[in-house]
């Protein structure tokens, strides 16, 4: 059958998609950007390459804040390279939240699957295959990268910053036994429907909106596979992680801790 | 119920029974050497998670993953990605 499948579809498909992927499944990753001139060509064709050699459909959705840095032009460019099929530009006015980027972002996406991921690079698309399979094999609704297990592991931290991680880490499977290693690991692929029910039950922001997602999806049932990552941090030396963030994540967890 | 429920939950069952047990008030006479080792069990308890917690974040953090390939394959990717955007035509 893989076979005729292989002969019936377009050349540009040699090789069938691995995981049994159905004609219909199509995978939007959304990409929230805020001044990242620098890194978008990148990042884009990473998902370009990783998409066409394992050949399952996608579309790149860039949901720019109005970036001072000239994001949306590079944008622009990447679009004329790519299609517009291919990269959908849905920009906003200014910076806003991530949550609000996310439904934004999904009111355009004409896949069946969402795949969230970070567009500094630290993120690499590669693993996107493995998430696919990874949600086929176990039927999951949620798949997500761990930096934590297997050989999943960060490039760029100091032992300060391995230390507030693992302290951090947890703190939170103590509290919270969420089920999933990696709980402020924002890499993930959902099942559209599941990331729309989500989101409208969130309310946190940053790190422990990512912990509160994922703790939301164990109380409504839903399945959470894992895939483990590597998380190339490039930015950390320049923007610490300030006594400010830790605070607001405890903050978050407590209060998670207390009504979840 | 929340976490937070569970965990006051447990702890006022677990607190109540090691109370009950340590007071004699179930009319229960323990022999000496369980009293002897049931009266500092929180305390044993306690120190022991202490030191559980601190062996598994050490351990973790010892065995953290660093992922010197990935950071380099994406270095020799970007080169790569350059190239061929370039000439694709995208100005930097």
């Amino acid at each position: 059958m893989a076979a005729e499948e292989a002969s019936r579809s377009s050349p540009r498909s040699r090789r069938e998609p691995k995981g049994r992927a159905s004609r219909q499944d199509k995978y939007s990753v959304l990409l929230p950007t805020y001044n990242e001139r620098e890194n978008l060509p990148f990042i884009v064709w990473l998902l370009v390459k990783s998409f066409s050699e394992s050949g399952f459909n996608y579309e790149i959705i860039i949901i720019d804040d109005g970036s001072p840095d000239g994001t949306r032009d590079i944008a622009e460019q990447l679009e004329k390279i790519y299609g517009s099929d291919r990269i959908l530009l849905r920009p906003r006015e200014k910076k806003l939240g991530l949550g609000t980027a996310y439904i934004h972002g999904m009111k355009h996406a004409t896949g069946n699957y969402i795949i969230i991921m970070d567009a500094d690079l630290s993120h690499h698309p590669k693993f996107i295959p493995e998430f696919i399979r990874k949600q086929k094999e176990g039927n999951f609704d949620i798949v997500s990268g761990t930096r934590y297990r297997g050989n999943g592991g960060v490039y760029g931290w100091d032992l300060k910053r391995k230390i507030i991680s693992r302290v951090a880490n947890f703190i939170t499977q103590i509290l919270l036994r969420p089920g999933a290693s990696d709980l402020t690991g924002s890499f993930r692929l959902y099942r559209k429907e599941v990331l729309q029910k989500l989101i409208g039950k969130c309310i946190s922001k940053g790190y422990v909106f990512q912990m509160e997602m994922i703790v939301r999806a164990r109380q409504l049932n839903y399945t959470i596979g894992e895939v483990p990552i590597s998380f190339v941090d490039r930015v950390y030396g320049e923007s610490k992680l300030g006594g400010n963030e830790i605070v607001s994540f405890l903050k978050g967890l407590l209060t998670l801790f207390a009504t979840t | 119920m929340t976490k937070l429920a569970q965990w006051l939950w447990g702890l006022a069952l677990l607190g109540s029974a090691w109370a009950a047990l340590t007071l004699g008030a179930l009319g229960l006479e323990l022999p000496l050497s369980c009293r002897e080792v049931l009266w500092p069990l929180p305390a044993y308890l306690l120190v022991s998670a202490g030191c559980y917690a601190l062996g598994t974040v050490g351990y973790r953090v010892a065995t953290f993953h660093d992922c010197e390939d990935a950071a380099r394959e994406l270095q020799s990717q970007i080169q790569e990605a350059r190239a061929d955007l370039t000439r694709r035509g995208l100005r930097f």
